[in-house]
């Protein structure tokens, strides 16, 4: 069953592959700098080892599969933004991955009765805007540095090829490398924990974790996409929007890299952080998207007429229909999943009013006499007990989000043997300590548990203005969450 | 990847000065070959005419060399049209020297002492513009900026050859002493020489095109 559950998986990745090349060397490719086949091992190489030794980082969150809670669930929200990402590849345009899975969990959302994430759907809507705009000033500003030095510095036409083509490939590369890396987990994340594999050691030298095994097969995946069927993307971003010269063809690639590094980074935030500079604000940014807005500035560049506008706006149409597609195809998918097949397609989580979640409340100041009628009763779904509230009480949404974490019912048990499973240096001794203390308890709310580490040990405490520290604890109380949760997918 | 590519790139870099050498080369041997003939130095002027052969050659195969490197390793993909075109007309203008010379040896015009001089001026004009064709064609691989000023030196000499010429053939024509089948044989030179400055000048056209679909 679980090979079955993978192909879905292996199928996204196959088509994560396939759309995102383009993102790295499409414009390589178009301007014919270097040839489809090259470009195609180069990148699938990289895309793997990217996946298999930087992906591991990652083994231990589930991507943004994680809040699908059963595997059933997650085999078709892979499928359905698999599908619409394949749908999308057939016609040639080059759209998020991300933004699939995205619509995808919206899908199961809608299905499960849970609550629609909105802050992901308007980081969405701001992405179609900011990664094109962002990238297009970025190609503009570079390609004009870019040109005077090359007059500037009467660089021989030869040597100039010669150097765009080792910086097209070394770019590709990284990107392809960083496409492995930063995908993997939304491929193959949430198949880590129910995964039958062991770790492999060959003579002691070279290891590899059973996570690593599963980011091999994924980045297999998504190598085979890259060289099967990728070309036709890749021949959209680098001669059909526009037709790109080989320095331009630089400049986009390296402007859509800095724009990701320079505000998708986190790693980047947290290095200003420490070196107490300013930080630059993080927008969320598309590599699909990015690159296409590359191309355009280029384009706006050389005088907007060689543009071909009806494609930009089909493209543009296409990142708005790639969220509702995979929406749609998860939803019906789940119902055929659910009705036809009979799979468990998610877990359902309830909504109680404990004493403890009222008192949670009541510290925080809400009056809770307004809600005192349904304290006590049980709902069967998110979206029902929004309901419920919303019918009683007027809200703000910091105080809807309060009252709805602290009554969701997650049951949790802090056992020996799963303590075992916490892989070696994934939580400090100390943190280790305090989880041994709790050995035996049992917690009705996810919350409580947070709330029992972090009066034990400063270390499972959040802290103020320590934003890495504070994304890692998060991370961490993710993973101890899914490890003590009785109801296991 | 890195050393094999930075290698190359040498080699042909090398390749395309030592092409456009030969096409410089094989003006100023034509030069020489044409002054032995008019002083009737005929060692002299066989002598050229083995050494425009040879440049002739040399300049063949370092083209041949070229456009197959261009193709086989899929250089320059935006200029390699403009290139191999390029490459192609100054293997031409490099024909043209050497054919003048063979034309010479070949059919032996007699070129009556008072015509030496503006003979001489002619095929000075046209080594002139094909010497400011091979510069042009240096900048345009490297310093862009530079090729306009060489372009504009090969329309000024090429504009002195065709006065030159005008001059000369009304001049020929004017000798009413003279048979017409030799007027008609010396005007072929005349043509012949002037013909040389005018397909610089067309290339110096073709090269300012490449500029502005080079232009960054």
């Amino acid at each position: 069953m679980f090979a079955f559950f993978l192909l879905s998986g292996l199928f996204l990745g196959w088509s994560l592959g396939a759309n995102d090349a383009a993102n790295i060397f499409g414009t390589a490719v178009g301007s014919r700098m270097i040839s489809f086949k090259k470009a195609a091992i180069f990148c699938g190489i990289f895309v793997i080892l990217g996946s298999v030794i930087s992906g591991a980082g990652a083994s231990e969150t589930l991507g943004k599969l994680g809040g699908v809670n059963a595997i059933g669930g997650a085999f078709v929200v892979a499928f359905a933004a698999g599908m619409s990402v394949y749908l999308m590849t057939v016609a040639g345009y080059p759209v998020s991955t991300t933004q699939a899975i995205v619509g995808s969990i919206i899908g199961w959302n809608l299905f499960t009765g849970s609550l629609i994430d909105y802050n992901s759907l308007a980081t969405i809507v701001s992405t179609w805007v900011l990664s094109p705009v962002l990238t297009a000033i970025f190609s503009i500003i570079l390609y004009k540095i870019v040109s005077f030095y090359i007059r500037h510095r009467k660089i021989h036409m030869f040597t100039l090829d010669a150097r765009t083509r080792f910086g097209l490939i070394l770019v590709g590369v990284f990107g392809s490398y960083s496409l492995g890396a930063n995908n993997i987990a939304n491929v193959m994340g949430v198949f880590v924990p129910v995964s039958p594999f062991s770790d492999i050691s060959l003579f002691e030298i070279f290891k590899l974790t059973a996570a690593q095994q599963l980011f091999l097969i994924g980045g297999i995946a998504i190598a085979i996409g890259v060289i099967t069927y990728s070309q036709k993307v890749i021949m959209t971003v680098g001669t059909a929007i526009f037709e790109i010269s080989p320095v331009a063809a630089f400049v986009v690639v390296l402007a859509e890299s800095i724009v990701l590094f320079l505000f998708a980074s986190q790693e980047l935030e947290s290095l200003l952080i420490r070196l107490g500079l300013p930080t630059i604000p993080l927008v969320p940014v598309s590599s699909s998207q990015a690159v296409v807005g590359g191309v355009i500035g280029i384009g706006l560049l050389k005088g907007a007429r060689a543009i071909q506008w009806g494609l930009v706006g089909r493209i543009a149409a296409c990142w708005v229909f790639v969220p509702l597609i995979a929406a749609l195809i998860s939803l019906i998918s789940l119902f055929f999943m659910q009705n036809v097949f009979q799979q468990r397609t998610y877990l359902p989580v309830k909504y109680f009013l404990t004493s403890e979640a009222v008192e949670r409340v009541q510290a925080s100041g809400v009056d809770v006499n307004k809600f005192k009628d349904i304290s006590g009763k049980e709902f069967p779904n998110a979206v029902i007990f929004k309901g419920a509230l919303s019918e009683h009480l007027s809200l703000t949404s910091n105080e809807l989000d309060l009252i709805m974490t602290s009554a969701e019912i997650d049951e949790m048990k802090v056992t020996q043997d799963r303590i075992a499973r916490i892989p070696d240096g994934w939580i400090t001794w100390e943190q280790k300590k305090v989880l041994e203390q709790l050995i035996g308890r049992a917690f009705v709310h996810s919350w409580m548990l947070d709330k029992a580490l972090s009066e034990l040990s400063k270390e499972w405490q959040f802290r103020q203005g320590e934003k890495a520290h504070n994304e890692e604890l998060k991370r961490k109380l993710a993973y101890i969450h899914r490890l003590f949760r009785v109801n296991q997918p | 990847m890195t050393v094999n590519i930075l290698k190359r790139k040498i080699g042909i870099e090398k390749q395309v000065d030592d092409f456009l050498d030969q096409a410089s080369e094989s003006g100023l041997l034509c030069k020489s070959g044409f002054e032995a003939y008019l002083k009737n130095n005929m060692e002299a002027f066989e002598s050229s005419l083995k050494s425009i052969n040879d440049a002739e050659h040399r300049g063949d195969i370092l083209r041949r060399n070229l456009e197959q490197d261009l193709y086989r390793k899929t250089l320059i993909p935006e200029s390699r049209a403009d290139v191999l075109e390029l490459v192609e007309s100054m293997d031409e203008l490099l024909g043209q020297f050497k054919g003048l010379l063979w034309q010479l040896e070949i059919e032996h015009p007699e070129i009556l002492p008072e015509f030496h001089e503006d003979f001489r001026e002619l095929l000075q004009c046209s080594v002139e513009a094909v010497e400011a064709t091979v510069r042009s064609a240096r900048a345009f691989f490297k310093d862009i900026t530079a090729v306009a000023d060489h372009i504009h030196k090969i329309s000024h000499w090429e504009r002195e050859s065709d006065k030159i010429s005008t001059r000369l053939q009304r001049a020929i024509f004017k000798r009413g002493d003279l048979r017409l089948s030799h007027r008609l044989h010396l005007r072929f030179f005349v043509k012949q020489v002037d013909r040389i400055a005018d397909e610089a000048e067309d290339m110096g056209d073709r090269l300012s095109i490449y500029v502005i679909k080079r232009w960054l």
